[in-house]
C-alpha cells in the first residue's frame, strides 16, 4: 500500500529560524519509477536534519539531487534563499554511502589532495586529530578497514570547513565503539555552527543527533518533526510488561487494554503513572515489571510498516 | 578554471601510476622488449626470407659442397637452407609450411617438391630454376642503392613506440576513468569544487607526461642496444610523439565519457586499436593494399603519427614535410578532446 501524500504532518518544535536549504517539490523518475515525489522540507541553519525511511524509500537520491551529484526530474532546491552555483561546492561537505579513493595515494596525501581543491581549508591538523586518523597518515587507502575508511571518509567532508555537511548513513558498518565516537564528532561539528543532513537506517542514531526528522517511503515524505514530537504524534502508547502470574485476579479491573503472550502480560497504557498506581492498589507485584517508552523505532514501524523491502 | 586544481589531480594521478609497480613495470618492459626480440631475429644477420630444406642431410648445416643445389643459388642472401634427413620428414615439413621448398640433394637430375598454396614456395621455384639456367644467362645490369640503408629496427622502432603509446593512451586513460566512474572515485571528486574540464585536463596532462617520460626512457635503452639511426631532428620527432598522444589520449577521453561497464570499455577500446594496430603500418606497410584500406587507414591518429616519425627518423624530414601529419594530429586531439569534454558524465 503506498502512503497517503495528504497524511503527512509536519510538526515543528522550534521558532522560525533561517533555512540553509529549502525543497520544493522535488521529484525524481527512473524511467517508470518515480523515486522521489513532491518531496518538500527546510533544513535550519546550524541544525541536524535527519532523513530515515526503509531501503529504496529515496533517501540517498533525494540527497544526491540536493547535493548535485544527480539532476532532479522537477522541483526547487533554494539554499541560503538563492539557486545553488558554483559557491555552492565550496561550502558543503559530503560523505557517500559508496565512493571510492585513489587506491595508491597514502591518507595524508589524500587529505592534503582534496583539501587544496577548496579555497577555505580546515586546521589539517586539527580535523586529523578530531578524525583520529593521526596512526593512519602513511598508510595507503586500499590498506584501510571499514571504520577507519570511514573516518577519513567523514574527515574528506569536513576538509573545507562546510556549512552545511551532508552524511549518509555515516555509521552504516561501525562497531559500537566507532559509532559512539562517529556521534560525537558529529555533535561537535554541529556545536561549531554546522549544519548537517543525514540520512541513517538506526533510529538510535537519529534520535541521539537529530533535531528535525523526515521519514521518507517510496519517494514520499510521510511524517516531519523533531524526534520528540513524532514519537508523542504517533506512538503515545507505553507498554508496562509483567509476569501472568503476578497479575492474578487483576487483570479484569484494569481500566486499560492489555495483552497476555505466554507467561507475561503486556499492558499498553498512555498514563504509566496511574497505571502503575491502579496495579500498586490490586496487589500486583511489580519487581519483575518492565516499562517500554515508544522510541523512534516504534514510530517509523508505524508509519512504514513492518512489510520487508528490497 | 583553476591551474591549481589541474595542477593538484596531474600530481595524484601521476603518483597513482608510479606507485602501481605492475603497471609501472609493464609500461615500460613491453616495448623493451618488443623492439629487442624483433630487433634480434630481423637483424641484419637474419634476413632470410626464404627456407630450402635439403635432403638427405644429417648434420647441422647443409655441406653445400656435396649437393647438386647450384651455387648461385646458394650466394643468394634471400636464401636459408636448412638439412632434413629424410624425404618423408622434408615433405612434411613443406605440408606445414615450415619450408618453402624441398630439394633432393642426391638425384643426377634437379628434384624438387613445393606447396602449390605458397607463395614463397612459388617464388622460390623460380629462384631455383633461375639458379640452374644460370650458364645461359643473358648479361644484367645491376645496382645496389648508395648511403645508409634503413635497418629495419629503425623502421620498426616508431611503430612499436606508436602502438605502445596507443595502448597506454586508450588503457590507461579511457578504462581508468571507467573504472573510477565505476566504483565512485569520480563522483567523489564531483563533490568537490574541480570541474569537468579541470579533471579532464589533469587526466590528458598527466598521461601525455607519463607517455613522454615512458617514451625517454624506451628510446634510451633500445638506443644504447640497436644505436638508432636517427636522420632527422630529435626534438622533431618528440614532438610527433607529443602530439599522437594527445591526440590518442583524446580519443581514449572520448570513448570514456559515458558508462560505468569496464566489459563495454574494454569491448569499445579493443575495437578502436586493433584496426588501429593493424591498419597503421605499425607492423607492415600498407603499399598495395586495396585503396579502400589505405583511405581507412587514412582516418587514424596512429597512421599520421607514425608517418610523421617515420620520415622523421628515417628520411630526415623536418617540420614543413610533416605539416600535414601534425596539423591532422592537432585537429583530431581538439575535436575529440571538444566531444569529450560535452559529453562526459561523473557517475553515469
Amino acid at each position: 500500500m503506498r502512503p497517503d501524500p495528504a497524511a503527512r504532518h509536519v510538526i515543528y518544535d522550534f521558532g522560525s529560524t533561517m533555512a540553509l536549504l529549502d525543497v520544493l517539490n522535488l521529484q525524481k523518475r527512473f524511467r517508470s519509477t518515480m523515486a522521489v515525489q513532491d518531496v518538500s522540507f527546510s533544513v535550519e541553519t546550524g541544525s541536524c536534519f535527519g532523513l530515515l525511511g526503509p531501503n529504496g524509500a529515496g533517501k540517498t537520491t533525494t540527497m544526491e539531487i540536493i547535493e548535485q551529484i544527480i539532476p532532479p526530474s522537477g522541483g526547487t532546491i533554494l539554499y541560503k534563499g538563492g539557486q545553488r552555483d558554483q559557491l555552492f561546492r565550496e561550502e558543503i561537505g559530503i560523505q557517500f554511502q559508496h565512493t571510492s579513493l585513489l587506491n595508491f595515494l597514502s591518507v595524508r596525501e589524500t587529505l592534503d589532495c582534496y583539501r587544496a581543491l577548496y579555497r577555505t581549508q580546515a586546521d589539517l591538523a586539527e580535523l586529523i586529530e578530531r578524525c583520529d586518523l593521526t596512526p593512519l597518515l602513511e598508510r595507503r587507502n586500499n590498506q584501510l578497514s571499514g571504520g577507519q575508511r570511514q573516518r577519513l571518509m567523514l574527515a574528506l567532508s569536513l576538509l573545507n570547513r562546510p556549512q552545511l555537511v551532508f552524511l549518509d548513513e555515516p555509521s552504516t558498518g561501525l562497531d559500537p565503539q566507532s559509532r559512539r565516537h562517529l556521534w560525537q564528532i558529529v555533535q561537535d561539528i554541529k556545536a561549531g555552527g554546522t549544519t548537517i543532513m543525514m540520512t541513517t537506517h538506526s533510529m538510535e542514531e537519529a534520535q541521539f543527533l537529530c533535531d528535525m526528522i523526515a521519514i521518507m517511503d517510496q519517494g514520499l515524505i510521510v511524517a516531519e518533526g523533531s524526534p520528540r514530537r513524532l514519537i508523542t504524534t504517533y506512538c503515545k502508547t507505553n507498554t508496562i510488561t509483567l509476569s501472568h502470574a503476578s497479575t492474578a485476579g487483576c487483570l479484569e479491573t484494569l481500566s486499560m487494554p492489555y495483552s497476555v503472550d505466554g507467561g507475561s502480560v503486556a499492558i499498553h497504557t498512555e498514563d504509566v503513572d496511574t497505571t502503575l498506581k491502579e496495579l500498586l492498589s490490586c496487589g500486583v507485584n511489580l519487581s519483575e515489571m518492565a516499562v517500554h517508552s515508544a522510541n523512534l523505532e516504534d514510530v517509523f514501524l508505524h508509519l512504514t510498516g513492518k512489510k520487508l523491502r528490497d | 578554471m583553476n591551474p591549481r586544481r589541474i595542477w593538484i589531480m596531474f600530481l595524484a594521478r601521476n603518483k597513482e601510476f608510479f606507485r602501481d609497480r605492475a603497471a609501472f613495470g609493464w609500461n615500460f618492459a613491453f616495448p623493451f622488449l618488443v623492439i629487442i626480440g624483433f630487433g634480434v631475429i630481423f637483424s641484419d644477420q637474419n634476413t632470410q626470407k626464404f627456407t630450402v630444406g635439403v635432403f638427405p642431410e644429417t648434420s647441422v648445416a647443409v655441406e653445400t659442397a656435396t649437393t647438386t643445389v647450384s651455387d648461385a643459388f646458394l650466394q643468394t642472401n634471400a636464401i636459408k637452407l636448412v638439412p632434413i634427413a629424410t624425404r618423408a620428414e622434408g615433405l612434411d615439413k613443406i605440408r606445414l609450411h615450415k619450408i618453402d621448398l624441398l630439394i633432393d640433394s642426391t638425384a643426377d637430375t634437379p628434384t624438387y617438391w613445393l606447396n602449390s598454396d605458397s607463395p614463397n614456395g612459388a617464388i622460390v621455384e623460380q629462384l631455383y630454376l633461375a639458379s640452374l639456367r644460370a650458364k645461359n644467362a643473358v648479361p644484367t645490369n645491376r645496382h645496389v642503392i648508395d648511403g645508409e640503408q634503413v635497418r629495419y629496427v629503425d623502421w620498426f622502432f616508431p611503430g612499436i613506440m606508436a602502438m605502445n603509446m596507443m595502448f597506454s593512451a586508450l588503457w590507461g586513460v579511457g578504462y581508468i576513468i571507467v573504472r573510477y566512474r565505476k566504483n565512485g572515485a569520480l563522483k567523489r571528486l564531483k563533490a568537490t569544487p574541480l570541474t569537468a574540464f579541470e579533471y579532464l585536463s589533469s587526466q590528458l596532462l598527466s598521461r601525455i607526461f607519463l607517455l613522454m617520460f615512458t617514451f625517454g626512457v624506451v628510446w634510451f635503452g633500445c638506443d644504447l642496444i640497436f644505436d638508432f639511426r636517427m636522420q632527422g631532428s630529435l626534438a622533431l620527432f618528440l614532438f610527433t610523439f607529443f602530439l599522437g598522444g594527445l591526440s590518442l589520449c583524446s580519443i581514449g577521453l572520448l570513448l570514456a565519457a559515458r558508462g560505468t561497464s569496464e566489459e563495454f570499455a574494454s569491448g569499445a577500446l579493443n575495437f578502436i586499436s586493433w584496426p588501429m594496430m593493424f591498419l597503421s603500418e605499425v607492423w607492415f606497410s600498407l603499399e598495395g593494399a586495396p585503396q579502400w584500406v589505405q583511405q581507412v587507414s587514412w582516418l587514424l591518429p596512429l597512421t599520421h603519427l607514425l608517418k610523421a616519425a617515420r620520415k622523421v627518423m628515417n628520411e630526415g624530414a623536418g617540420l614543413v614535410d610533416i605539416q600535414l601529419e601534425c596539423g591532422l594530429m592537432i585537429l583530431t586531439s581538439v575535436l575529440f578532446l571538444t566531444c569529450a569534454a560535452r559529453l562526459f558524465s561523473w557517475n553515469e
